[in-house]
């Protein structure tokens, strides 16, 4: 695609796309201030300096998987084990790149890369419907920048507001402020839970999820979650089996 | 230094996720099953996060009617339930925690 940015028309359309795609992302940036200030604040007493979390931010930017290597290391867990977590919990993300990628497979490849580091849970929201449900896509990458400049630059803020804040209070960690990882997790899986499949996973994962508390390195995260999914995969197939052979039936 | 290893180690397989695809532009397609597996991930993974830390909040089990973090988290799940909107459910946790913990003592 070739762009001429002297071309004053076209400039109008990219700032409007980049300025769009912000405002469609603020309602879910809203719901990340707290998540960013709580991650910053938690930072330290887990065990991560303050450069460090600053760092995460900045490099990784993943608000779950961050807020779920603190939890691993406060509770002591190798490295190793942090980083396959993280990868388990951002699995997520290629089902929203397979969903993108159709509409901008024709893309230079610095706008490729600049979309695969800004997919977050909140950006996906905010542009598929841009890209998914609208005509007219030729701008719409620039309204994913616009997206993404606004979702990351106010995690890094808000990390570093966090980690100012737990440092000039630092009782804040006795608050019980983790429990806005929790609502906010809460808040994702409950519209997931639709079949009975989903049903199965999510109770399966619960459940081995306590009776694997006791592991060493917070290894029972991955086992509770990898029981869940063949669950929710095999009351699936089996489910898809069974109409398949009713309808035969008929 | 092992914050650093620790970052680029979280760094690279989040990008390489998040990439994959897009690198490849859609010229590979997912097994049936591979696709509907992936659905399973996020609830399964965040399911596993969330009971364990409403249940046992300050390292041990608090499987009682006082656990603020477990009333809470059921009332996060109900208004949840009822609005199916993310950011209502995250205020209206958030304050029905606070009330708990800091009104009643919990």
């Amino acid at each position: 695609m070739t762009s001429n940015s002297s071309n004053p028309d076209l400039g109008i359309i990219k700032r409007k796309e980049m300025l769009d795609g912000a405002k469609a992302t603020l309602p879910l940036i809203i719901g990340a201030i707290p998540f960013g200030i709580i991650f910053g604040t938690l930072a330290g007493p887990s065990g991560l300096s303050a450069w460090g979390a600053l760092a995460m931010s900045i490099i990784v930017f993943a608000g779950s998987a961050q807020f779920i290597s603190l939890g691993l290391l406060a509770a002591g867990a190798a490295i190793p084990v942090i980083i396959a977590t993280t990868f388990v919990v951002n699995l997520r993300h290629i089902l929203y790149a397979a969903n993108l990628v159709p509409k901008v497979r024709h893309l230079p490849h610095r706008w490729r890369l600049m979309m695969a580091f800004g997919l977050t849970d909140e950006t996906f929201a905010a542009v598929s419907n841009r890209f998914l449900l609208q005509d007219n896509t030729t701008h719409a990458h620039w309204f994913y920048l616009g997206s993404w400049l606004a979702m990351y630059s106010n995690w890094v803020f808000c990390t570093g507001l966090g980690i100012a804040l737990g440092e000039l209070f630092p009782d804040m960690t006795h608050w019980g402020l983790d429990f806005a990882m929790s609502v906010t997790f809460i808040g994702m899986v409950v519209p997931y839970l639709k079949s009975k499949p989903m049903w199965g996973a999510v109770i399966v994962s619960a459940a081995i999820a306590m009776a694997t508390v006791g592991l060493p390195h917070k290894l029972g995260l991955m086992v509770a979650a990898l029981c869940g999914i063949s669950t929710g995969l095999s009351l699936h197939l089996l489910l898809k089996q069974r109409a398949v052979r009713e309808s035969v039936h008929e | 230094m092992n914050e650093a290893t620790l970052i680029f180690g979280m760094f690279l397989v989040t990008f390489s996720v998040r990439y994959i695809l897009f690198a490849v532009a859609g010229k590979v397609r997912f097994p049936p099953w591979l696709t509907t597996g992936l659905n399973f991930v996020p609830p399964a993974v965040l399911t596993a996060i969330i009971v364990p830390a409403l249940l046992i909040p300050q390292g041990e089990l608090w499987l009682r009617v006082d656990n603020p973090w477990l009333l809470a988290g059921i009332f996060a799940a109900l208004v949840s339930f009822w609005r199916r909107d993310l950011l209502t459910t995250i205020v209206a946790g958030m304050l029905f925690f606070m009330i708990l913990r800091f009104g009643f003592n919990l």
